[in-house]
């Protein structure tokens, strides 16, 4: 882990606990986990005690204390896309992964979410793969879209 | 750009901008929103770039503006060409060169790129003749297409910061409070708290820290209004908080918004450095000898954060658990301090009223429910988008007039209003009038915004399990009446869409549903059962129908639905049997397909992808699968075509 990138990080704020949330989507961001060493780190200098920093992790959706895969799918669940049928869609990555929302396949490949609306409901239901909006997906397309990723 | 000290200097900078720029000139604006964007558009600004410059055109013939969401998502990515108003729809990157040649240099429409009234197969070219747009009343998202987020210099060009001028120099802070009670401006967030009379709370404090907040956290699934104008018009949100915080006396203010939202982030930073350079953010604002400055606080995915108490707790770096009120943030808010917090929408109000006067607002509407309100019209409408209606207006028109109605011929079947708050509206109650009083007596709220039409293929069980869901894992377990209602109301859900629900279900969710109701510690548990009581208000029969029968209506209940192949009509072209990813449909070429009811496991993919003109996969629940037919009859010849 390169602990500069992380001091660069924690330095552009405040030194104040009330920083801390900022921070650390910042470090997720920028290595799309949070490692322990750099959490260790942002305990020291922003002078926040680790169970306090596990409280904010484990209640915010937006971090990750594991490494997530090459490729972020993230299955719009928002109610315009799951009246159009975002449950198939899901189940249909699911099958195709082997993993659910929230887990990463062995391999590093796949990280699996969900994501309460993007906000481009017209296209419903909608899958983002690593930031790339699919719109009007549908079981079957699903599986194509997700067969052109290595 | 210049720092400017004074109204006056404002004024010659705003001159010099509009002097600069021909009116005449043609300007091709391209709706580079979130959802246009997901269509395309990025490619079609490159494409339309691209072809000025290989036809020898340049920036002194022809502008292009990348501009925020007009609202018609449906049929992105979408350009007008100003000044004539001419609106193409669902352009692509190949349509550059006819637009440029065509429209730019000819000055002659694309036909085949307007709008076709559906209903009378009429072509319209200007953009205010769409129906879409023509019922609408577009006083705080019309500028969108206006101007480019980017610039500072296009918000000022349409009057941008006018308001800002008025309040700042011509008005006392008690003054503007005043204005906004005389507006009647109600909150925008989802209670609809009267606004004018929020602001006389924390201004009325003696307190020298105080906050101002704008609340972007915009959390209801299927709404995203917020975003259209932060991402649109991030400018008119920060004229409107920095009124506000001279006329609650706060020098320091909040903008806390979602990360899922990363063209809002983006925009509203450089907004608001450019609001700084400019010196309209900064100490001494146009020389009133008032300081005030924004930092912008990003949400890490958390829906109860929109709810205010746990929005200050998480702008304090701690999570985002509710807290009880009183004391409310107007007396003990951020950090201890006097707080006022309002929604983005809300926020975009407060020009209006200082430029236009307080009637601008106050004479739209119903009795209690003044002004514009935009919605998001999304689920099953044929125009998805976003409408900013008068309030008073039928949701009758908003979905039929405005949306189109429901596409491909099905049936209406209701309309969800309010998000994971909201409640289900059916078919007798779409002429009400849509305001904060008229929703609640039927059920439903007003909320942010959120308006999700469903037609016959929508489960009513299905969607108050979706909300219960969803709230389950949003609420914040820190009170047990929301923790473990609707933990419980969704395990009894569960049960009945499994098809082993039980006779007293329905009664049991009242119950437990009264209880979270009243019993819960802020807004989230507080409405959370809206969804399961309006479900079974309007669709008591759609319960039953799953508690007694076993039986899906909308054949959405996995458990209790199945499909069958109907062996008079599939023709054995071996489509849903290589797509069936469970394996589980026996066939071969000649051979009629017959699904292994063992191994299916519901997925739909074989009815998806069966070709209409067959139709040969059917949905079957409450009623037992037919027996398959036998191997020896399965042979067919010649009928594959």
């Amino acid at each position: 882990m390169d602990t500069g990138k992380i001091e660069n990080i924690i330095d552009k704020y405040p030194s104040d606990p009330s920083s801390l949330i900022q921070v650390l989507i910042d470090i997720q961001s920028e290595l799309r986990w949070l490692p322990k060493e750099a959490l260790n780190l942002v305990s020291k200098k922003l002078d926040v005690a680790m169970s306090r920093i596990q409280h904010i992790i484990t209640f915010y959706k937006a971090f990750s204390i594991v490494p997530k895969g090459r490729h972020e799918v993230h299955v719009c669940t928002g109610t315009a896309c799951h009246v159009r049928g975002a449950t198939r869609v899901l189940n249909a990555v699911e099958g195709h992964t082997g993993i659910s929302p929230g887990e990463t396949d062995q391999d590093l490949k796949f990280s699996l979410d969900t994501v309460s609306c993007v906000g481009c409901c017209a296209l419903g239901p909608v899958m983002v793969v690593d930031g790339e909006y699919h719109g009007n997906m549908g079981s079957a397309k699903t599986e194509q879209v997700l067969k052109n990723y290595e | 750009m210049p720092r400017i000290n004074s109204p006056a200097e404002l004024e010659e900078f705003r001159k010099d901008i509009i002097s600069k720029r021909d009116p005449d000139k043609p300007c091709i604006a391209v709706c580079t929103g979130t959802g246009c964007l997901a269509l395309g558009a990025g490619k079609v600004v490159a494409a339309l770039k691209e072809e000025i410059k290989k036809q020898g055109l340049d920036t002194k013939v022809v502008d292009i503006r990348e501009t925020g969401c007009p609202g018609f998502c449906e049929r992105g990515p979408i350009v007008v060409i100003n000044p004539e108003e001419i609106c193409y729809l669902q352009v692509q990157p190949d349509d550059a060169q006819e637009i440029i040649s065509q429209t730019i240099v000819g000055k002659k429409v694309v036909e085949r790129l307007v709008y076709i009234d559906p209903s009378n197969n009429e072509k319209i070219v200007h953009e205010s003749d769409i129906p879409f747009y023509k019922n609408q009343m577009r006083h705080l998202i019309g500028n969108n297409i206006k101007i480019d987020p980017k610039s500072i210099e296009d918000y000022l060009a349409v009057g941008g910061y006018l308001a800002l001028v008025k309040a700042l120099i011509e008005q006392t802070p008690e003054q503007v409070v005043q204005l906004v009670k005389d507006s009647k401006l109600r909150g925008r967030g989802g209670a609809g708290f009267p606004a004018g009379i929020k602001w006389g709370f924390a201004a009325g404090s003696k307190e020298k820290k105080k906050y101002v907040i704008v609340n972007a956290d915009e959390g209801d699934p299927g709404a995203f209004m917020d975003r259209a104008l932060l991402e649109g018009n991030p400018f008119a949100v920060l004229e409107g908080l920095i009124i506000g915080a001279y006329a609650i006396g706060a020098n320091e203010g909040y903008l806390y918004v979602r990360q899922e939202y990363p063209l809002a982030v983006e925009n509203v930073t450089l907004a608001i450095k450019q609001v700084e350079e400019l010196g309209l953010i900064g100490e001494n604002i146009l020389g009133s000898g008032f300081d005030f400055k924004i930092t912008v606080h990003q949400g890490a995915g958390a829906f109860v954060c929109g709810e205010e108490t746990a929005l200050l707790a998480s702008l304090e770096g701690k999570p985002g658990e509710p807290k009880a009120r009183p004391p409310f943030p107007a007396v003990k808010g951020l950090f201890g301090k006097p707080t006022n917090i309002n929604n983005v929408e809300t926020w975009s109000n407060i020009p209006l009223i200082l430029k236009n006067g307080p009637e601008y607002i106050s004479s739209i509407g119903t009795e209690n429910s003044k002004g514009t309100k935009i919605f998001s019209l999304v689920g099953k409408v044929t125009n998805t988008g976003l409408v900013e209606v008068p309030m008073g207006i039928s949701l009758r028109d908003i979905i039929f007039t405005i949306g189109g109605g429901v596409p491909g011929g099905k049936k209406f079947k209701a309309v969800q209003t309010g998000g994971p708050s909201g409640g289900c509206i059916p078919e007798e109650h779409l002429d009400i009038k849509v305001d904060f009083d008229e929703l609640a007596k039927v059920g439903a709220i007003m909320g942010s915004g959120g308006m999700i039409v469903m037609d016959e293929d929508t489960c009513m069980i299905d969607v108050a399990k979706y909300f219960l869901e969803f709230l389950s894992g949003e609420s914040c377990g820190k009170c047990s009446p929301c923790r473990e209602g609707i933990t419980h109301m969704l395990s009894i859900m569960n049960r009945i869409s499994e098809g082993k629900g039980r006779e007293g279900d329905i009664e049991l969710l009242e119950e437990l549903a009264m209880s979270t109701k009243n019993a819960s510690l802020c807004a989230l548990g507080g409405s959370a059962p809206n969804p399961v009581l309006s479900t079974i208000r309007y669709f008591r029969e759609e319960y039953e129908s799953h508690i007694r029968e076993k039986r899906c209506p909308a054949f959405v209940c996995k458990d209790l639905i199945a499909y069958y192949i109907d062996p008079e009509k599939c023709k054995a072209c071996m489509i849903c049997s290589r797509k069936c990813p469970a394996e589980a449909i026996i066939g071969a070429k000649e051979q009629i397909h017959v699904i292994d009811q063992e191994k299916c496991t519901n997925c739909g993919t074989c009815y998806e992808v069966c070709p209409p003109r067959f139709g040969a996969v059917t949905r079957l629940s409450g009623e037992p699968v037919p027996p398959p037919i036998p191997e020896k009859e399965r042979t067919i010849v010649g009928k594959s075509d």
